[in-house]
């Protein structure tokens, strides 16, 4: 039942809070942004990005901009483990969508 | 009514549950030899087999075909169409000459007139799927005119009223004997049963294991005959929208990001829809809750 774990986990990581760290500096924000963006660039690749992920490294970014580095790491971590369960869904989809195929 | 992705996550995720178990029950052992012919035969009669009450040409109806309420809701709606405005303008734009001095009738055979069930084509010369929203603009360009925009206005004005022209043609796609057409048929197939997006569905999880449910006011079209109606108007967009339109919106309705309007893959979806449909009537313009 892989198909059924994944939607598990895809649910799970979504309600994912992060735990709050010690203040955060723009470089922390910088290298986890990075990141997540070239995460998220590969489910590109893959033609499956998450609009959830599109808005979680918008989100950082403004938080970023108001000097909330906290926050904009929290997000920017939140939008690579969503990156990276995209990544994750097309790769157990490659052979996967057959499962569904009307025979 | 908007389909919000948050509100929709409680019924949606029933339904994933309730497609893995049904993916699992009708997945058969896998023969990995293309077979098109097989395929829109098996298709046909899944659907058939599982609305035994539901006319064939009664399927180009979208959800009108799974509710009876809503199908005496149609035949109302069709006295006043909503897309009479589009019909209109599409029959202008149509006729209107090009700078150049040439029309839409130029470019296609027959005028253009009554062909909507030949697209998707296959080009040989361009070595790909050309819908019917690609030839639109490439006539366009052709003749140096500036492409419509895909997803609505002109666009959806100048296909309905080549659909129009066609209403009761029976869909009739070619693969022709090119691999390449065999292997934009099967990406088709391969991308309308991959899951995507947050909400890990495909496009059969809504169309294929959950037609006729509801996810709240909207009704799910079965995925027979799902193009035909092409394009449509929809009271919730506040006007008409084309096949780029809804499947960028079903896109997005499971989290997943877009792909440009008449993208391969959306192109490819297309030709293998509408293969799978071969047989029933183009019906479009139409008209939608
Ligand atoms: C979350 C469920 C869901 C998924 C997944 C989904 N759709 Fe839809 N789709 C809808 C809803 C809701 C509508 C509007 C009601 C209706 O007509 O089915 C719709 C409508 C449509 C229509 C218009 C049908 C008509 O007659 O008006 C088409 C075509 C379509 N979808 C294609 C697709 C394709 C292709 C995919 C995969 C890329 C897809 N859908 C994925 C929910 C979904």
């Amino acid at each position: 039942m892989r198909p059924l774990t994944l939607a598990l986990t895809v649910i799970l990581l979504t309600g994912a809070t992060l735990p709050a760290f010690a203040a955060s500096t723009e470089a922390d924000f910088k290298a986890a942004y990075a990141a997540a963006e070239a995460a998220n660039n590969e489910a590109g690749k893959l033609r499956n990005q998450w609009t959830t992920t599109v808005s979680a490294l918008t989100a950082a970014k403004k938080a970023a901009e108001a000097g909330d580095f906290d926050k904009a790491v929290a997000a920017s971590k939140h939008a690579e483990e969503l990156a990276k369960a995209s990544i994750y869904q097309s790769q157990e989809q490659k052979d996967g969508w057959k499962q569904m195929e009307i025979r | 009514m908007r389909l919000v992705p948050g509100s929709v996550l409680g019924s949606t995720f029933g339904i994933v549950v309730a497609a893995l178990l049904m993916g699992a029950a009708h997945s058969a052992p896998a023969s990995d030899t293309p077979n098109p012919a097989a395929d829109a035969k098996a298709f046909q009669k899944f659907f058939t087999d599982k609305f035994p009450k539901v006319k064939f040409e009664d399927f180009v109806n979208g959800p009108y075909s799974m509710d009876e309420g809503l199908y005496q809701q149609w035949k109302e709606k069709e006295e006043f169409p909503p897309y009479e405005f589009a019909l209109d303008m599409g029959k202008e734009l149509f006729a209107k000459p090009f700078k150049n001095g040439k029309t839409f009738a130029d470019c296609f055979p027959n005028k253009g007139i009554g062909i909507r069930q030949n697209y998707p084509t296959f080009d040989e010369k361009q070595g790909k799927v050309v819908t019917l929203e690609l030839a639109v603009n490439q006539c366009l360009e052709s003749n140096g005119e500036k492409p419509y925009s895909y997803t609505k206005d002109e666009m959806a004005a100048v296909t309905a009223y080549m659909a129009f022209t066609s209403r009761g043609k029976p869909f009739d796609i070619k693969i022709p004997n090119d691999p390449r057409a065999l292997a934009a048929y099967e990406n088709g197939k391969r991308y309308f049963y991959t899951r995507r997006g947050q909400l890990n569905f495909s496009c059969a999880s809504c169309h294929v294991q959950s037609p006729g449910e509801h996810i709240r006011a909207e009704v799910l079209a079965p995925a027979l005959g799902i193009l035909n109606a092409m394009p449509i108007y929809r009271s919730e967009w506040g006007g008409m929208g084309t096949t780029s339109r809804r499947f960028t919106s079903c896109n997005s309705q499971v989290r997943g990001v877009p792909l440009k309007p008449q993208d391969d893959e959306y192109r490819d979806l297309e030709y293998y829809l509408s293969y799978v449909s071969n047989g029933l009537p183009i019906s479009g313009p139409g008209a939608r809750p």
